[in-house]
């Protein structure tokens, strides 16, 4: 098989992924609702009110799952590609700690009780990690660079965690409503704010492509990339921008969910190989396809409640992961 | 400009050239002192840190025993450790036997034993990132003391040995998953981020579904704190430490070749076993450590590059060890009184002022062009 070819069965084969998770994700649930009902719902012809609700609930989550999937797997690849680490998740930048400051101090402080509420918080706490992080780690002489980043990300993003932890361990009331929201969820968001939340995605997006030559060079090393000519500090700006812009869009809206990013990187990488032309696009499928999985198998594995789906990545993602590094070719990055 | 074109033959105003052959071999010989020397610096700017370090450490955990809300004299200390009872103060036994000094040797203990984990690690892996806590060794001792803590409201003494439990049950997978393979610090890693996160949804499922009272307990303990020191606790602290770090090292003089790299270290004699060996060890002290204390943030990953600052680069496991104690006891220290009225546990303290000390580390080892 050319690689051309194998590279359109594999596209082909995500997308018919995606496909089906997305028609379990609308006709599976914690409530069943007939398929017919569901059927009708979707084309207009009545179904009974309560049916209706149920459907368009399930509608809006399944938009939510197929954001924030593709978000955060994108935002871990660009992630992995800038600080040229295995283990960096795109929370690294102190996205997800800031965002969980900002809305422990809504909370605590400010008595922010809704999720559209939360949602500004969140970007924002999000967006000032971020460009912290990044100010930070260029505040050195040369610049920011990938090593100086990591470290950079990580202290900020475990003080920041220090902070939250420190105004919840006083404060039980808090900490009742966060640790809800903490879990990372994708249920429970009206389309009203899938749609406030759209522009940044979009954005987020567009700028992680149009980087992605440049993640390729930067992936070669300084001294490469230079020799290239590419702009090393302006492509890692754009990158940054990029993961933070979407990864803060994904945690405002579902919570941090941590495992995604990380790790659906590694499984492109696995199927696909080093080149971010490859991996990017991959990911853009691999992510909504395991978020909806899991979300779906979380709405009945415990009937009549359901389990998030920031833990149900998990519980479904990981015995794929931890079989992937078992027997398949590491590609280095 | 001309040319120094003259040796020191002229100026010595020696025509024939014989003479100096003696003067060269004292030269080569003071070439060959100067080398050595050069060579014993470093060894003795380590061992000179070491020293310093002990008083540190010592230092800060009379600090921590003797002042404090309740202030003790060095000369009633030294008499209650005696066993003495103090006439003026016959209560000062307790609160130092019992409160005061368990708390700050635990501290001592584990930050020791974070830190030289974390130091392990990170020079093993080469990889900043790298230590005990991202391969879900804490993640697995929180799950299970969380577990212990809320579903079977387990008290006392058994909440460690659960931590202790899940987190050697979590070496134990990462061994099994280790063996026989090629770079296999690369895929245990990778797989330990995978136990990581699924341990980490199990903290996060039982977070959600216990009670809010028995979740604010669990997050005391996942933030890590010094609250249940005791003796009991301190010997099994101390058991796991007296046999870890010995062998641990033992390990050093590999952990050094195995920077290289792995082909590189395996052609010069330092098998890949030997560092696997050594991250196995490394994630068994930090099993102890997490038992004692819960996961204290930043430890292991700070001790290890300050370290290495004092010394001038070399990595010391002993350097990281010491710095990691002083960390966690200071910091024990500042969570008690920073705040009045407020008791911050350990680990928020470790990362709220662990995070500016880390970027100052970063900064600063930019400026030196290092980084």
């Amino acid at each position: 098989m050319s690689s051309r070819t194998r590279s359109l069965t594999l596209t082909g084969a995500l997308v018919v992924l995606v496909g089906v998770a997305v028609l379990a994700s609308i006709t599976i649930g914690s409530r069943p609702v007939a398929f017919g009902d569901v059927v009708a719902v979707l084309t207009g012809n009545g179904g009974d009110l309560a049916d209706r609700g149920v459907v368009e609930a399930r509608i809006a989550r399944t938009a939510v799952g197929l954001l924030v999937g593709a978000g955060l797997a994108v935002a871990g690849a660009a992630m992995q590609g800038l600080t040229r680490n295995p283990l960096a998740d795109p929370g690294l930048l102190g996205v997800n700690a800031g965002a969980s400051l900002a809305v422990v101090v809504a909370i605590s402080i400010f008595g922010v009780g809704t999720l559209t509420g939360y949602v500004w918080w969140a970007m924002a706490g999000a967006g000032i990690a971020a460009v912290l992080v990044h100010a930070l780690a260029g505040l050195a002489r040369g610049g920011v660079t990938p090593l100086r980043l990591t470290l950079a990300g990580a202290a900020v993003s475990a003080g920041l965690a220090s902070w939250s932890s420190g105004l919840l361990v006083s404060s039980q009331q808090s900490l009742d409503s966060f640790r809800f929201w903490q879990v990372g969820t994708i249920g429970g968001r009206g389309l009203d704010l899938v749609i406030t939340v759209l522009p940044f995605f979009a954005v987020g997006l567009v700028v992680v492509l149009l980087a992605v030559r440049q993640l390729n060079a930067l992936a070669l090393g300084d001294d490469l990339a230079r020799g290239l000519g590419e702009s090393l500090l302006l492509a890692r700006a754009a990158v940054a921008l990029g993961v933070a812009v979407l990864c803060g869009a994904a945690t405002a809206l579902a919570g941090p969910i941590g495992f995604l990013g990380l790790v659906v990187p590694h499984v492109a990488r696995f199927v696909v190989g080093a080149d971010h032309r490859r991996i990017i696009p991959v990911c853009l499928l691999i992510g909504p396809a395991l978020l909806l999985v899991a979300d779906v198998a979380g709405r009945v594995v415990v009937r009549p409640t359901e389990v998030q789906a920031g833990i149900m990545t998990a519980v479904v993602g990981v015995p794929v992961f931890v079989m992937l590094v078992r027997r398949g070719r590491m590609a280095a990055l | 400009m001309s040319a120094p074109v003259a040796p020191s033959v002229d100026r010595a105003g020696h025509p024939h050239g014989r003479m100096p052959r003696g003067r060269d071999a004292v030269e080569a010989a003071a070439v060959v002192a100067l080398v050595a020397r050069a060579r014993r610096r470093p060894l003795r700017r380590v061992r000179l840190v070491i020293a310093g370090l002990v008083v540190a450490t010592g230092a800060v955990v009379l600090a921590r025993v003797l002042l404090g809300e309740y202030t003790v004299t060095l000369v009633d200390f030294v008499h209650i450790l005696r066993g003495e009872t103090i006439e003026a103060a016959p209560g000062a036994s307790f609160i130092v036997m019992e409160a005061k000094l368990p708390r700050a040797l635990i501290g001592a203990l584990a930050g020791a034993a974070f830190g030289a984990a974390g130091a392990m690690f990170q020079t093993t892996l080469r990889n900043p990132l790298a230590s005990p806590d991202i391969i879900g060794i804490s993640l697995g001792a929180s799950a299970a003391a969380v577990v212990a803590l809320t579903f079977f409201d387990a008290q006392g003494f058994v909440v460690p040995l659960a931590a202790l439990a899940g987190a050697l049950a979590v070496s134990l997978v990462m061994y099994l998953v280790a063996r026989g393979t090629s770079f296999a610090g690369q895929r245990m890693v990778l797989v330990g981020i995978g136990i990581a996160a699924l341990l980490a949804s199990v903290i996060q499922f039982v977070m959600t579904r216990t009670s809010i009272q028995d979740a604010q307990a669990a997050l005391v303990w996942l933030t890590g704190s010094l609250n249940r020191a005791s003796w009991p606790l301190i010997g099994l602290l101390a058991l796991g430490i007296a046999v870890l770090v010995p062998a641990l090292a033992v390990n050093v003089r590999r952990m050094r070749l195995a920077e290289l790299g792995d082909e590189l270290s395996t052609t010069l004699g330092s098998p890949a076993s030997g560092a696997r060996l050594g991250l196995l060890l490394a994630v068994a002290l930090s099993a102890f450590a997490t038992a004692a204390t819960g996961p204290i943030s930043f430890v292991a990953f700070l001790a290890g590059p300050i370290s290495r600052r004092l010394t001038g680069g070399r990595p010391s496991l002993w350097a990281a060890a010491l710095v990691g104690a002083v960390i966690v006891v200071a910091s024990d220290y500042l969570g008690d009184y920073l705040i009045p009225d407020v008791n911050l546990p350990v680990g928020v303290v470790t990362g709220a002022l662990g995070a500016p000390l880390m970027l100052a580390v970063v900064i600063s080892a930019g400026r030196h062009g290092k980084a």
